[in-house]
């Protein structure tokens, strides 16, 4: 066992974990935080997406113990008192339907939007490019993003 | 002084935004992996290595002794309790439906197949231990291709042979059509296998309390599965509570009775302890019910204007190696649906059901419709090409005329409404149609490596599934009805229990939607409740775009109940007889400005203090609706691909989708569900293929083997409708399953369309760079035939 010392979403931890331990199970299954779910288990899907540091990385390829020390963001922690305008362009633009990829989706867009405010279509596609959505056909998610592009997300 | 309220606007067409959003952007979900139960523990599988083998022996005893392991259990230490996972659809008298036990005795048929299960503390303890159970296999020759899986000497997946049906159907004198006809041709069409992939990977937690069983399961199907535990597993049906909580998806790969579901529920009751089982993605490729896996034979008859005279098809389809719940009558599902929106006198249908030692098939999206779609849609192509024809003037030759509605067409279905004039009109249109064609010419005149094609796709469906009575005489287990319950609360809310089981498509919205506009009260006030046999008791759940066109109409039927329940009471109230008393806008009024809301009447109700004699105290309704017919979207794709004949690579270039769905009751949600089936569809015709090796290995376990689309992959899709009212009252037709029947063939049309010149008439699908390039430099090779 290794001890971590974590902050999620405002909050520090310390706990006592395997070092093969990934990130997304010590979130769901140590910390309780299961708005992040698992979507694949090669990090293809990017359903599992999380900030570290406010970079986005997909938290079934990170082990927890490289969590240490590091600050995390995860769905349930992006709202400020009111939703990020990330949520509420997927929420306006019908931007999900089963939603299971929607956590990791948005913060990969957050992600994309820190790193390119005013990113074209094809530069959001392309941005997305590691996250898998099977319901909706990508086209109302590159709406949303640029909706909240539009609206100033990366602010 | 009376004020003249405005009515309030009609709900139904509004672009509601969902309310199932606000739990889902702030990860506030209730997946089933989320569960977590006192004491509950985690279940692993032990699955098959190999395709095909005899089991010789399977020794748990190394997995047992490792901490944190609770019990471990092979087949046969369960043999005499499992059962054997039902087909509910024996399509034939003589079907074959060989035992499938939910986890293997002697036998495995195919690699992923269960063989062991080891349960422990936590969920990587259960992983280790897997490796703690040791199993001997005497191999056995597997079965893979179904094409020679029939010949005499073939290796046998079943004791009683590799056919399990054969099933026909005939209409009209097919032997004349053919005799005279100046036009016959012929092709052969693959529809790979494939993996439907929904993003939720499949979980389950059972949990026993005394007698009862809790089944939390990411399925699609909560009260068919509870049926199913009753009906074949011994457990009285009124012991058992299913729950669907959020389910992440399901694309018809979680229409299914499960061997983990059935193993977490036998093995929690001998354990008295609460048991969860999350699949990974990998083991999920492997055991997911696969989709599609057929070679179809068709054959059209034609006139030399291009007037179909006769179609024949033959198909061989790929059960896998077992039945699942409605595995035999998928293919069937399309039986009717080759003919589409095309006449002709005559039309015969034969499938052969084939056993292969791989992952059995079953629905995915669409269902048996898109492979028709795609076979006829592919060929009225070659029609058109061997005629000199545009594909749009071939069609229109054949299609069905709308002033010809109501039309039965050559199999017996009676089309209520549709106008393929309209909506093929319109997509010209929003395509520029002639524009492209224009520089298509010029490419193929200036000899552009890269050809721009042109594919066509006007596709129909039969959605709505269905008329019970259809059902009983195409031998499936169970009816196509579906239930709702409106429950008036004493405030003047209202909770609206469906029997329809969302898994994203919006029920809790589009319902609240219907709702709002029968009784007259807020949207807000709307309350949808569905996804646990215990709330929902009654219902068929949610697939074959059946939820809107029955549900809905269930929802409307038990909103009918509770207006006429009120009425009596509102008679009452306003002291008018009820033949007097109108209802509109969420009010009662009986002249003379004497109105009350049927929130006041709720109220009224509740307190029960003057109601007329023999009147009971509620205002609660349930309906179940039973659809007469099933309804018959239809729309014209347009899709046009940029193909490098250098590379292989084929790029959409535009795609235009003109869908006639009849009333729409959320544009919003109706965008989404087209958007997404299209992308689904071209993901068939692209990218995605489930293979398995030489050996029956699958080699498409993981997302980086089998290639979902991402955005990068997939074009922007251009959208409209236009509308011919279905025959139902709300004048709904269904949109789940329209994107993915129609694009399919649009794609693959517009890239044979694009290498036509080079002599190419056909590409496998999925058109992947390497096999359009194979293709193009095959055909080169034999100086411009393929």
């Amino acid at each position: 066992m290794t001890e971590i010392n974590v902050t999620v979403d405002g909050v520090s931890y310390v706990d006592q974990v395997e070092p093969r331990l990934l990130l997304v199970h010590y979130l769901r299954d140590v910390l309780g935080k299961t708005g992040t779910p698992i979507g694949c288990d090669t990090s293809n899907c990017g359903a599992c997406t999380v900030l570290m540091d406010g970079m986005s990385v997909k938290s079934c390829a990170v082990l927890a113990v490289q969590a240490d020390g590091a600050e995390i963001t995860t769905i349930e922690g992006l709202a400020n008192g009111e939703l990020h305008p990330l949520q509420r362009a997927f929420n306006e633009e019908h931007a999900l339907q089963c939603g299971y990829c929607t956590p990791g989706m948005i913060l990969a867009s957050a992600d994309l939007l820190r790193d390119n405010p005013n990113p074209s279509d094809e530069q959001i596609r392309e941005g997305l490019e590691g996250n898998l959505c099977r319901c909706t056909g990508y086209e109302h998610i590159v709406r949303a993003v640029r909706r909240a592009s539009e609206a100033g997300a990366a602010q | 002084m009376t004020i003249t309220e405005e009515p309030p606007a009609a709900e139904l067409g509004r672009a509601r935004r969902r309310k199932e959003d606000a739990r889902l952007i702030t990860g506030q979900t209730n997946w089933t992996d989320n569960i977590v139960l006192p004491g509950m523990l985690h279940m692993a599988f032990v699955r098959s290595p190999v395709a095909h083998a005899k089991i010789t022996s399977v020794d748990v005893s190394a997995a047992l002794k490792m901490p944190g392991v609770v019990a471990a259990f092979s087949g046969a230490d369960l043999a005499d309790q499992q059962g054997s996972l039902p087909c509910a659809w024996p399509v034939t008298e003589d079907i074959v439906i060989p035992p499938h036990p939910p986890m293997a005795v002697d036998e495995v048929r195919y690699v992923g197949e269960a063989v062991a299960a080891v349960i422990a503390r936590d969920r990587y303890t259960a992983a280790d231990a897997v490796a703690g159970v040791d199993v001997s296999y005497e191999q056995l020759e597997p079965v893979l291709d179904m094409r020679t899986a029939l010949e005499e000497g073939s290796p046998k997946v079943h004791e009683a042979g590799n056919k399990s049906y054969e099933w026909v159907f005939a209409a009209g004198d097919l032997d004349a059509a053919f005799a005279s006809a100046p036009i016959v041709i012929e092709r052969d069409y693959r529809q790979q296998r494939l993996i439907p992939c929904a993003m939720e990977p499949r979980a389950v937690v059972s949990a026993w309390d005394g007698d009862q069983v809790t089944l939390w399961s990411a399925t699609q199907i909560p009260h068919v599965l509870r049926f199913a535990l009753a009906a074949f597993f011994g457990i009285p049906e009124q012991d058992i509570r299913v729950v669907a909580p959020d389910v992440g998806g399901g694309f018809g790969s979680k229409l299914q009775v499960t061997a983990e579901e059935v193993l977490a529920v036998l093995i929690s009751r001998k354990l008295r302890k609460p048991v969860k089982w999350t699949e990974s993605r990998s083991e999920g490729n492997l055991t997911v019910h696969h989709g599609r896996d057929q070679w179809q034979r068709i054959k059209i008859a034609a006139d030399s204007d291009g007037r179909i005279r006769g179609l024949s098809v033959d198909l061989l389809a790929d059960m896998g190696a077992y039945l699942m719940l409605v595995t035999p009558g998928i293919p069937l599902l399309g039986a009717f649906m080759f003919p589409a929106i095309y006449k002709m006198g005559a039309y015969s249908f034969r499938c052969t059901g084939v056993f292969t030692t791989k992952m059995p098939t079953d629905a995915y999206r669409g269902a048996g419709r898109p492979e028709a779609t795609f076979a006829i849609e592919r060929i009225m192509d070659e029609l058109a090409a061997e005629l000199g024809l545009d594909p749009l003037e071939v069609r229109e030759r054949n299609w069905i005329k709308h002033e010809e509605f109501p039309f039965t067409t050559v199999c017996g279905l009676t089309y209520d409404s549709g106008n393929y004039e309209a909506a093929t009109a319109r997509a010209r249109e929003l395509f520029g149609y002639d524009e492209l064609r224009a520089e298509q010419e010029r490419r193929v005149s200036q000899n552009d490596p890269v050809r721009l094609g042109i594919g066509v796709s006007t596709y129909t469906e039969m959605c709505g599934l269905a008329p019970s009575r259809v059902l009983g005489s195409l031998s499936y287990g169970a009816g196509g009805w579906e239930s709702a319950s409106i429950r008036m609360l004493p405030t003047g809310k209202v909770e609206v229990v469906t029997g329809s089981s969302a898994h994203g498509q919006g029920h809790e919205t589009a319902w609240s939607q219907i709702v709002a506009d029968q009784l007259g009260v807020p949207f807000e006030d709307i309350r949808v409740l569905h996804g646990d046999t215990q709330v929902s008791p009654k219902g068929m759940d949610t697939y074959g775009s059946r939820s809107l066109a029955v549900g809905g109409m269930a929802v409307v039927g038990a909103c009918d109940k509770v207006i006429a329940k009120a009425k009596v009471i509102a008679s009452a109230m306003l002291e008018a007889p009820p033949e007097s008393v109108d209802f509109a806008h969420g009010k009662f009024s009986a002249g003379g400005g004497k109105e009350v809301s049927i929130q006041e009447v709720a109220l009224a109700t509740f307190a029960a203090h003057n109601l007329p004699e023999g009147v009971e105290p509620s205002l609660d309704s349930d309906s179940t609706y039973d659809p007469e017919n099933f309804s018959f979207p239809h729309g014209t794709h347009l899709c046009a691909v940029e193909v490098d004949t250098e590379t292989g690579m084929v790029t959409i270039r535009k795609y235009v989708a003109v869908d006639d769905i009849g009333k729409v009751v959320n544009p919003l949600i109706v965008d989404g569900q087209v958007h997404g089936g299209i992308a689904q569809g071209i993901g068939q015709a692209l990218y995605e293929e489930a293979v398995y090796d030489d050996a029956g290995n699958l080699l498409t376990t993981t997302l980086a083997d089998y290639l979902v689309p991402s955005a990068a992959d997939v074009p922007s899709y251009i959208t409209d409708r236009t509308e011919s009212p279905a025959a139902n009252r709300l004048g709904v037709k269904g949109v789940g399953e329209a994107g993915t029947i129609a694009s399919t063939p649009a794609v693959v049309n517009a890239i044979v369309d694009a290498l036509r010149p080079l002599g190419i008439r056909d590409v496998t699908m999925p058109c992947s760079p390497e096999r359009v390039w194979r293709t193009i430099e095959t055909a080169r090779a034999n100086g411009g035939a393929a």
